[in-house]
């Protein structure tokens, strides 16, 4: 029943490039079924709001301008003169914390359903990058229409890198172009948020996407003890591809709702000689470490606070990335009890301390 | 003999490349490290006649390339420190209520007299001389 000109046109590129692996893949690949194949959707999710995020980002590139006395100027014209500018941008910022949110939301539930295991491993990995290269968009991309907020956040997130020790400094001036945050930081953060971060990101999500496609979805342990005839599957495609395409609809549409009742304001143009604002706060997804800093005394022991916390949360993520690879006891069992109250402790944590920041 | 001539041409392969890599890595850093640009030292500043400072108020000026804010507390006397937080580079403000020196990103609180007295903030702040000379305000650096 397929369109003749469709198959004309298949026939002609398979005949030079051998269509072959695509083809098993659309034909053969199943996802199963079981109580937690809800989360197989998350990726997809995030990977649907991130291409938001390009499209978008290119129309706001169309007349945004960075530079101290034009940045804050030009995405005042964006949203108050340019028709349909303030949804642009409002969708532009709403779909970058969705995308966040949701790649959160995956990571933990790869790591519950003990999806990062052999022979997974090196998913995680290229997975956790692209976290920390989400919240390297959310960071830079958080300075770039030079408001106030945006001003002090990246004044302390810069000074904080001044702590890694012998490079500090030197890694705090090439970061902003300078001893303070200027328009030259401003320049760096654009480079960085348009060029230099999409080039990274793309490549690695590339990876990412092959490594799933060869090993298909992972199957929780329950549901692999199952018989052949127990365990059910829908195909790939059509099925699996037509829900996602649904449930990208649907947060499609509670994106839209958001930027329509909550439009994200722009504030005040960062002045560099104001005093930094009561209730300053970076983004939400960098809150729990906000909060720690903020509560950590200001010297522990000889070493300054700040610093200690910063280690602890190097230390922390360093684990994090490497979890598969570690292996706490030789017993399986008290392994896996071990792994999984780690990922208790951190999820509770860092929603203790997101909760807290905005109380 | 063919082992030993293998593993010296390979090293000296190896050498050569690390060399080939350190040109292109050495050039891209340096230009990442952004020049220094020469600034006038200053000594001293003046801010303003005393007439123009109520009570009880503040004022951030601009001392060089540094920040220090200026503050005339309750009684009239006047107070001027390094305006940049010690902790995390934020911006301070005057807490007229308390008289003490805040700084609202992470809650630092100095006293008066620029020290640390709670929160996240490691050292006090730089304090700066503040004359009256013909009814005109003028800060000081204590460097020199």
């Amino acid at each position: 029943m397929k369109n003749k000109k469709i198959e004309k046109v298949e026939n002609w590129l398979d005949e030079r490039y051998d269509l072959s692996p695509i083809r098993n893949l659309i034909q053969h690949k199943k996802v199963p079924v079981h109580g937690h194949s809800i989360w197989y959707y998350m990726g997809g999710i995030s990977l649907f709001l991130f291409m938001i995020q390009v499209f978008t980002g290119l129309l706001l590139l169309m007349y945004y301008i960075p530079g101290e006395d034009s940045a804050y100027e030009s995405v005042q014209f964006i949203i108050t003169k340019v028709d349909f500018g303030w949804l642009i941008r409002n969708l532009h910022s709403w779909s970058a914390n969705l995308m966040v949110f949701f790649i959160f939301i995956h990571m933990f539930s790869v790591f519950f359903t003990n999806s990062f295991r052999k022979p997974r491993e090196l998913t995680w990995v290229t997975g956790f990058f692209l976290l920390l290269l989400a919240m390297g968009f959310g960071f830079s991309g958080y300075l770039l229409p030079w408001n106030e907020l945006a001003f002090f956040a990246t004044k302390v997130g810069t000074d904080i890198v001044a702590v890694v020790p012998f490079i500090g400094d030197s890694l705090k001036v090439i970061l902003r172009g300078g001893e303070d945050v200027t328009g030259a930081t401003l320049s760096r953060f654009f480079g960085l948020h348009v060029a230099f971060l999409p080039a990274i990101f793309t490549t690695l999500l590339v990876i990412h996407l092959f490594f799933v496609q060869r090993q298909g979805m992972s199957e929780p342990e329950e549901f692999e003890k199952l018989t052949e005839d127990q365990k059910k599957y829908i195909p790939f495609f059509p099925n699996f591809v037509l829900q996602d395409a649904l449930l990208w609809i649907i947060v499609l549409i509670v994106l839209l709702s958001l930027t329509l009742f909550f439009p994200w304001e722009l504030g005040l143009k960062a002045d560099a000689l104001a005093s930094a604002p009561i209730g300053i706060k970076p983004e939400w997804y960098f809150m729990f470490m906000f909060e720690t800093l903020k509560l950590l005394p200001a010297n522990i022991w000889f070493i300054e606070g700040e610093a200690v916390g910063i280690f602890a949360f190097t230390i922390a993520g360093l684990i994090w990335m490497l979890i598969p690879f570690i292996n706490f006891s030789k017993k399986k069992d008290l392994n896996n009890k071990i792994v999984r109250w780690i990922g208790i402790f951190s999820l509770l944590y860092m929603i203790a301390f997101t909760i807290k920041g905005y109380l | 003999m063919g082992t030993n001539r293998r593993k010296f041409l390979n090293s000296l392969l190896g050498i050569g490349s690390l060399g080939a890599l350190s040109a292109i890595v050495y050039p891209i850093i340096s230009f990442l490290i952004p020049p220094k640009i020469a600034e006038v030292k200053i000594n001293s500043l003046k801010v303003g006649p005393v007439a123009d400072f109520k009570n009880n108020s503040s004022k951030i000026v601009k001392f060089g390339r540094t920040p220090v804010i200026l503050v005339r507390t309750k009684n009239g006397d006047f107070n001027a420190l390094e305006a940049t937080c010690t902790h995390l580079d934020c911006i301070v403000q005057f807490k007229k209520d308390t008289q003490q020196i805040l700084c609202a990103c992470h809650n630092g609180i100095y006293d008066i007299h620029g020290r640390n007295v709670s929160g996240p903030p490691p050292k006090p702040l730089k304090q700066f001389v503040v004359n009256i000379i013909d009814d005109e305000i003028r800060i000081t650096s204590q460097d020199v």
